[in-house]
């Protein structure tokens, strides 16, 4: 028995082990989850945000300028903000979740109506781009746009050159849901965006159907097509195709315009010889709003009114731009934006290319049941 | 009479030992029980967009307190073929790397079981070090490792051995790796213990009476070192089932396992009590090797 009786205290020793390493992970989690009780006129601020999606000097601004301590904090997936949403007390005061996932959120009740008078510098932002909003929030009651961008084809400039002689195949969808043109990409690596609800409304754009169509049988049309280009998919990732891309280690990819472009600047930085580029394909794309919202349960709900207003001065806006390369609603900006952003199709789409970009609804849960359904196949090939 | 009487209110008074035995119990209550009960409860209902986004178990109407419990979960489950595949594909998965990390474990736990007392430590401090480095980086250096252009390649290809990289990350080979990695010195130490404690006069009486090395290590190691073998392949098998980072971050889009069912349950699909249908199910499934792992150990204590 007592050799039994060691083995179970060593095997202790291994979980606690264990134990240490996942300790770890945890640090990792947001550091501003349990907030600070709420003071008369409190003078901290929890922000959650997307990863690298911010301009370095932005917060510090803010501080010097209001006085208030600015706790922020990053995720990496919609997915992960809307189950700490839902589960309730946050602790943060700001978060920015992408339009169709806002507009669910709302209708579960998550969020605080804005108080409008409290955020002035709400007039610089585009109408035009309210309007589009309005949709998924009517009256724009409850959220503000922060940043828009697309989702499109990122790509090794020179491979594709190498595959095709030429760069005219990155102008349309044909490039990806052709297998004979994917085909010839296969070998240097294809990774597409790990969401249905990004790939699933292209694929049904691509054939001419609604891209928010809810009707099964439509749905599985896009199934069909993505399916038919699956051998020559190597993986489906949202966070690890920048690194990819950049390292020459994937050649194609269906993925968001400010990731393609930060892995194009990031593979500049390292001088290893590999060119990205990035576009928009001549039959239209999704393009995406982050909306900046207060949770209703926030406990710091003036300095949020105040970040808010402060992300919508053009000066700042512009300063993020710059650092993110997401094109922002505030058109006042633009003169401080620089001009090789300014003038980069990808980023402010020409008008004759805006026309043609769609935006993605909140779909019933059958239908995201069915996306997930989709996916799973898919991806394991059954 | 007042003797009894005393008697028994010493039974029920509390006695410091109690103390001593609660202590793990208010731990298992506190940090398994009622986090599963939660679990059970949410795979009961039905999803909503709420917040909480799934509808109560409790419904005080009218007057009425209601009890509605939805079996709709668990009858999908069985339904559904992909939650099945999953299951199957996640202890096929689990399965395979136990017995990887046995056959790489045994020999070393062997021949550490086997130096002398001073090298044994520094040995032993080898294998449990690497575990002094978060989990997750551990397993992101294995990307630098099986990467096109990782350290593997370049050295297999600097050796002249291939000329096209090969394609490991992101294969289900990758996510073996990954797991075997990760859980080996879990098979390793109870491996070693119940190894160091081996009794070498037995096994010179076999060769004394005639027996081949093999002979004896089958006849005599083996089946002592059994209760090792057991503690070992359960602590890499459990989790090794509900694994989901390794399999994620190496293993590419066909590894399938229910780990990753239990997330697009609960993200992708906000389906809060189906994701919780799927991990009660799962507990049930670690659950088994465990109860049989435990009659395996009362049998042994029977038979001494």
């Amino acid at each position: 028995m007592k050799s039994q009786s060691a083995a179970v205290v060593l095997s202790l020793c291994a979980l606690l082990l264990a134990a240490c390493g996942s300790k770890d992970k945890d640090a990792a989690a947001p550091a501003g989850a349990a907030a600070p009780a709420a003071a008369p006129a409190s003078k901290t601020l929890n922000v959650y945000n997307y990863s690298d999606y911010i301009a370095e000097d932005v917060i510090p601004g803010f501080e010097a300028k209001s006085g208030v301590k600015v706790t922020y904090d990053v995720y990496d997936s919609d997915e992960v903000v809307e189950a700490k949403l839902l589960a309730g007390s946050t602790g943060y005061d700001i978060v920015v979740p992408t339009l169709n996932f806002f507009g669910r959120q709302i209708q579960a009740g998550v969020f605080l109506k804005l108080d409008k008078a409290k955020i002035p510098n709400l007039a610089n932002l585009d109408p035009a781009v309210m309007q589009r909003i309005a949709q998924q929030d009517p009256g724009n009651q409850y959220g503000v746009p922060y940043m828009s961008g697309t989702t499109g084809i990122g790509y090794n400039v020179d491979k594709v050159k190498k595959a095709f002689g030429n760069l005219d195949v990155v102008n349309s969808w044909d490039l990806v849901f052709k297998p004979e043109n994917i085909s010839k990409l296969k070998s240097c690596g294809v990774t597409l965006l790990d969401t249905p609800s990004d790939l699933i409304p292209i694929a049904l754009h691509y054939l001419g159907e609604n891209p928010n169509s809810t009707d099964p049988k439509v749905i599985d049309k896009a199934a069909a097509l993505l399916k038919s280009i699956r051998p020559y998919i190597q993986n489906f990732h949202s966070s690890q195709l920048v690194g990819a891309l950049a390292n020459g280690n994937t050649c194609l990819v269906v993925a968001w315009s400010g990731d393609v472009i930060q892995a194009r600047d990031r593979a500049e930085e390292a001088k290893n010889g590999v060119n990205i580029g990035y576009s928009i394909p001549k039959e239209g794309a999704p393009q995406w709003f982050d909306m900046l919202a207060i949770p209703k349960d926030a406990k710091n709900v003036d300095n949020a009114y105040a970040f808010i207003n402060h992300l919508l001065d053009p000066k700042v806006a512009a300063a993020n731009t710059n650092y993110i390369h997401y094109a922002n609603p505030v058109p006042s900006s633009l003169p401080d934006v620089a001009e090789d952003i300014r003038n980069d199709t990808t980023i402010y789409p020409p008008a004759e290319v805006a026309a043609k970009l769609f935006t993605y609804s909140v779909l019933p849960a059958e239908v995201d049941r069915q996306y997930t359904r989709i996916w799973t196949e898919l991806k394991t090939g059954k | 009479m007042n003797e009894e009487l005393r008697a028994a209110l010493r039974r029920w008074m509390p006695q410091p030992r109690w103390g001593v035995i609660a202590a793990p119990y208010l731990w298992l209550i506190l940090f398994f029980a009622i986090p599963f009960l939660i679990v059970l409860k949410i795979s009961f209902t039905r999803m909503a967009i709420a917040m909480p986004p799934y509808t109560p178990v409790l419904e005080y109407i009218d007057n009425a307190l209601t009890l509605r419990l939805n079996l709709a979960n668990y009858l999908k489950l069985f339904s559904d073929s992909q939650y099945v595949v999953a299951y199957l594909s996640s202890v096929k998965i689990a399965a395979i790397s136990t017995l990887l990390c046995l056959l790489i474990g045994y020999p070393m736990a062997y021949s550490i079981a086997r130096m002398s007392p001073t090298s044994r430590n520094i040995a032993l401090m080898l294998v449990i070090l690497p575990s002094w480095t978060s989990f997750l980086i551990r397993v992101y250096a294995w990307i630098g490792i099986l990467d096109g252009n990782g350290i593997l390649n370049r050295l297999l290809m600097g050796m002249g051995l291939i000329s096209e990289p090969l394609q490991i990350l992101y294969t289900p080979a990758a996510a073996y790796i990954g797991i075997v990695y990760c859980y080996l010195p879990f098979m390793i130490l109870p491996l070693y213990a119940t190894l160091v404690k081996l009794d070498h006069r037995l096994l010179e009486a076999a060769y004394d009476l005639g027996a081949r090395p093999w002979q004896a290590f089958w006849r005599i190691t083996w089946p002592l070192s059994r209760a090792g073998v057991i503690a070992g392949c359960m602590l890499v098998m459990i989790p090794a089932i509900g694994e989901f980072v390794i399999p994620e971050m190496l293993g590419g889009p066909d590894t399938l396992m229910i780990g990753r069912v239990l997330w697009s349950e609960f993200f992708n699909n906000r389906d809060w009590p189906a994701a919780s249908a799927v991990a009660t199910v799962l507990l049930l499934l670690l659950l088994i090797p465990i109860v049989i792992f435990n009659r395996q150990q009362q049998r042994q204590m029977e038979a001494r």
